[in-house]
């Protein structure tokens, strides 16, 4: 049927569907179109817009037989109360079935803070695991071969320094920096943006990561030195088109700041990785992630004209959308995950986190982590989704929508390239205001009940308080503080002081690399609120800027 | 509680107290008012105002920081737009200021324009006397926009400090004149931004079609507040003019028409009252609006008659 | 009578999640409050003087970090030694139900946890405030 005589038939269908629409009246808030057919892939073309999966533009995913040679790494994120709790989870996880590891830090670790600084009363162990020097990372890794496991660390702000323990971990162990595979995250822009665990500002911050991608290039070269998220900045309230926008616009001034400090492209952006956020909407997830590579690809090979194939590959850890999970209910959320779980492996995920049921109201204890683990191994064995590449690849709706994000992507890039870039765009806090804006549309809809989420505006019952949370006792702020006085204690606290010392200069030399300062200091044991100390004194902290 | 008198004690509780009753007109707020009113009039009150983006709460920030380095205390008055919508208001200059909260010598208190802009310039006033007579040395009124409104609010200043920045996408042409004609020194913020050299040349021109500054020439001054760039200068430069104000007499003379002007407003605001709480006792008003609506009397007559029977 | 209802909304601790308290800050204002939002990492010493310098009715505190139980008593603690006695304090967040009571009896009137429409705080400050 050409495509004339079909956009008749469509016609005709709408026109069918009027009167069956009076009779059952369709929902409110749905998409304006019902149904999809070739007249919407019109313009699509095969070769420019899809290809083949593993080449260019990577539409269809960035590995030629993607989950058929090697499943996504099934990598939880964990980490909680002191090293030692931590050290079980994980070696649990990896019992259990986990291929990756990836730690989460407390609150005072993510911002720079030893346990014992008065602002971490009450915070120590609550989110993470709270590492206050090399230590706590050793026990933290204690009887895991640093050699054979890939371990991702959601650290930001100071990612030098917990990179550095790693790799005196490591050392340790006999296994050398060139070995070691990994992620740190590391993208202090969606910080500003979303996320609030920076400490300082946008220029000395970029200097840090830069200093990182230098460092690893030439030492780490498996480490992928940057996660850049997206996946805050859809849990802060954004759209899909603004999660991968945002966060592509954040991934062009990283890479503007590597040039302009003086490397060449192709030597770090294939260890640049993603971070995407798996929402309940199944479809247009999957149309986020594939537009999402396409986008990337692009920017890669004509804005900065890389030519390395792996500089043009998006490649994506995914974590299921937390803020879609809900305290009524809780058993659900095991069904959510299990959706969002299917979207991410649809879409082409390398990477995935899953939550647990219980995790709008606490951490989670080992039986809902195992159940959120066995829900990767599910969808991976038993569904057949992952026994295709790109099984959605062709379908007229799928197509579509990634066309259409791709599109909106495109127009919000722009937009920051006018005002001047991402980080001049999170200064004047338009990428921050658009963010807010989403999440108050999306509170109102669900408030007005335009949105339906079960359990909560609907569907909901007489809710019995939920037993079993796991809860970290407040007694690991001062078992955390007794650790920092024995570690002063029993170290050369003049090497401490001298190391110190020679980072703080350091600091305030723009072209030297910080890695090789922050690793000594790690290894005399100097803490990480020591360091970071020193950081703030030379660099300052970063004033937040919040227009409501 | 004694609000005024634990006010003039030192207690920060009196002094919000004291606002509050001022600002949601609470019936003790008038004697509160004249227990305070001879501790006032040693502030040297500025007014900050300038279109919104133009950093006026980072740069109100770092002055105040600046005159806390030198030893003075400083109130901070922070006024936002009330939506006319919703009568709410998200009083957002503080969180610009967070550093400065925990200090003893600073008081900063939001306050919305509450829709009433007539009200609000006197409140602000008033609001400017209570923290007068606490002690502070400097007082900041910091407002936002560049209208009426805004040109009423700082009339309560002693100097005015107008803030642009470069770029906004606006000329001078497009700020209202009023604005330019109170401010007595400039602040182009933002300076590290393109276009601030000739915004600082349209500013130069606009003063120069000015005649009145025969003797205080408005001294436009750089800034880039969030670097702290710019800041010592500016305070000298607001010193100088509170300097210049006092050696020329024209302290006393602005200070004596202020005076002037507030109590004709509260005498205009008494009166109006009591005219119209008479009237709407009477009950007669709402057919004396129907008759004049409908062309049956005129509006010169029915509000010559009502003032001639009130005020006899 | 010119009064509003003034609402200070504090993010204590170091948790950097603002999504809720940006949201709740501007249903309040829709709802006819005065909203003051302090940004992230206040300390309770922070948020009590903030709560004075403003004379606000209402403190709603916002948490997702787990620190709750030491930080929300004590910022009750610091409003009510500075004579603040009518403040009505809320609070929302990551809060696990089993927590609520002790929060309760720190002075926390009520706890909003995940789900709850910002109508429902609203309806509640309306209620209680003084």
């Amino acid at each position: 049927m050409s495509n004339e005589n079909l956009k008749a038939k469509v016609a005709e269908y709408n026109a069918k569907v009027e009167k069956a629409a009076a009779k059952f009246p369709e929902r409110k808030n749905l998409p304006e179109q019902r149904i999809y057919t070739p007249v919407d892939v019109e313009g699509l073309d095969y070769d420019r817009d899809l290809g083949l999966p593993g080449s260019y533009p990577f539409t269809r995913g960035v590995q030629p037989t993607m989950y058929r040679g090697r499943f996504w790494t099934m990598r939880m994120y964990a980490g909680f109360s002191t090293a030692e709790e931590s050290n079980k989870r994980y070696r649990y996880l990896i019992e259990s079935g986990a291929t990756g590891l990836s730690c989460a830090f407390d609150l005072p670790t993510q911002i720079g803070y030893d346990s014992d600084d008065a602002i971490s009363t009450g915070e120590v162990g609550k989110v993470g695991v709270a590492i206050d020097s090399l230590a706590d990372m050793e026990i933290l890794f204690d009887q895991i071969d640093l050699g054979k496991v890939s371990t991702s660390m959601t650290i930001n702000a100071p990612a030098s320094v917990l990179l550095a323990m790693y790799i005196a971990v490591a050392e340790k162990q006999g296994v050398s920096a060139d070995k070691l595979n990994g992620t740190i995250q590391n993208d202090i822009l969606k910080e500003y943006a979303a996320r609030g665990t920076y400490i300082f500002p946008p220029k000395p911050s970029m200097r840090l990561i830069t200093n990182i991608f230098e460092y690893c290039s030439k030492n780490v070269p498996n480490w992928n030195t940057i996660s850049i998220s997206g996946y805050h900045i859809r849990e802060a309230g954004s759209t899909a088109s603004q999660e991968i926008a945002f966060t592509i616009a954040d991934g062009i001034a990283y890479c503007d700041a590597a040039i302009k400090a003086g490397l060449k492209i192709d030597d770090f952006a294939g260890r640049l990785s993603f971070f995407w956020n798996a929402h309940n909407n199944v479809l247009e997830e999957v149309a986020k992630f594939r537009a999402s590579r396409r986008v990337w690809a692009k920017v890669m090979k004509e804005r900065f004209g890389a030519t390395n194939p792996k500089s043009w590959m998006l490649r994506v850890h995914t974590q299921t959308a937390g803020s879609m999970l809900t305290a009524q209910q809780p058993e659900n959320n095991v069904v959510r995950v299990a959706l969002q779980t299917a979207a991410a492996v649809m879409g082409g995920t390398q990477s995935l986190h899953t939550n647990s049921k219980d995790e709008a109201l606490a951490l989670p204890t080992e039986d809902s982590v195992r159940v959120a683990l066995r829900t990767q191994q599910i969808v991976a064995y038993e569904s057949g989704l992952a026994d295709i590449v790109d099984p959605l690849g062709g379908s007229y709706y799928v197509e579509a929508l990634t066309d259409q994000i791709e599109k909106e992507a495109w127009e919000y890039i722009k937009k920051i390239d006018e005002i001047g870039g991402a980080v001049t765009a999170i200064e004047k806090g338009y990428i921050q205001k658009e963010i807010q804006d989403s999440a108050y549309k999306w509170q109102m809809e669900v408030e007005k009940g335009d949105r339906v989420i079960v359990g909560v505006n609907k569907f909901q019952i007489e809710e019995k308080p939920v037993e079993g949370l796991l809860r970290v006792d407040a007694s690991v702020g001062e078992l955390q503080k007794k650790k920092l006085a024995d570690l002063r204690a029993k170290r050369d606290n003049g090497a401490v002081q001298d190391k110190l010392a020679a980072l703080e200069k350091a600091c305030q030399d723009e072209s030297v690399n910080l890695m090789p300062l922050i690793l000594d200091a790690v290894k005399a044991y100097a803490t990480l609120g020591e360091i970071c100390g020193v950081m703030r004194k030379v660099f300052g902290e970063y004033e937040a800027h919040v227009n409501l | 509680m004694d609000i005024a008198n634990e006010l003039l004690a030192g207690s920060r509780l009196a002094l919000s107290r004291a606002i509050t009753a001022v600002e949601n007109e609470y019936d003790t707020a008038v004697g509160i008012m004249q227990k305070l009113y001879p501790h006032t009039g040693r502030a040297h009150v500025i007014g900050i105002t300038g279109p919104p983006g133009a950093g006026k709460s980072t740069l109100t920030d770092k002055l105040a920081k600046e005159y806390r380095r030198q030893g003075k205390t400083v109130g901070i008055v922070a006024v936002d737009p009330t939506s006319p919508f919703s009568g709410g208001a998200i009083l957002g200059d503080r969180i610009r200021m967070n550093e400065l909260t925990l200090d003893e010598g600073v008081f900063i208190r939001s306050m919305g324009t509450r829709g009433s802009l007539g009200g609000l310039s006197r409140k602000t006033a008033e609001t400017v006397k209570i923290l007068d007579a606490s002690g502070k040395d400097v007082i900041f009124i910091e407002t936002v926009g560049v209208g009426q409104s805004e040109v009423d609010i700082v009339k309560a200043a002693d100097t005015t400090l107008v803030v642009l920045v470069p770029g906004l996408g606006d000329d001078i042409q497009a700020i209202k004149a009023g604005v330019l004609e109170i401010g007595d020194v400039f602040a182009i913020n933002k300076a590290d931004r393109d276009g601030v050299d000739r915004l600082n040349i349209e500013l130069e021109m606009m003063l120069d079609l000015n005649q009145d500054m025969v003797d205080w020439r408005p001294p436009i001054k750089r800034t880039v507040a969030s670097q702290n760039q710019g800041i010592n200068e500016l305070v000298a430069t607001l010193e100088e003019h509170i300097k210049h104000l006092e050696e020329t007499g024209k302290l006393a003379l602005r200070r004596k028409q202020r005076t002037k002007n507030e109590l004709l407003a509260m005498i205009e605001e008494q009166l109006g009252r009591y005219i119209l709480r008479n009237i709407n006792e009477s009950g007669q008003f709402e057919q004396l609006v129907t008759s004049v609506q409908q062309r049956q009397r005129d509006p010169y007559s029915v509000v010559n008659e009502i003032l001639k029977d009130r005020l006899k | 009578m010119e009064k509003r209802i003034r609402v200070l909304v504090a993010k204590p601790g170091l948790d950097g999640h603002d999504r809720g308290a940006k949201v709740v800050a501007r249903a309040l204002r829709d709802a006819g409050f005065e909203v003051i939002y302090t940004g992230l990492r206040q300390t309770p010493e922070q948020i009590a003087e903030a709560a004075l310098q403003e004379d606000v009715n209402v403190v709603a505190l916002s948490l997702l970090s787990g620190a709750h139980p030491h930080l929300f008593p004590r910022v009750v603690e610091l409003v009510k030694g500075k004579g603040m006695t009518d403040v009505l304090f809320v609070g929302g967040g990551v809060i696990p139900d089993a927590d609520i009571p002790a929060l309760k009896d720190a002075g926390i009137a009520e706890v909003f946890t995940p789900g709850t429409p910002t109508s429902a705080i609203v309806e509640f400050i309306n209620a209680n405030v003084k």
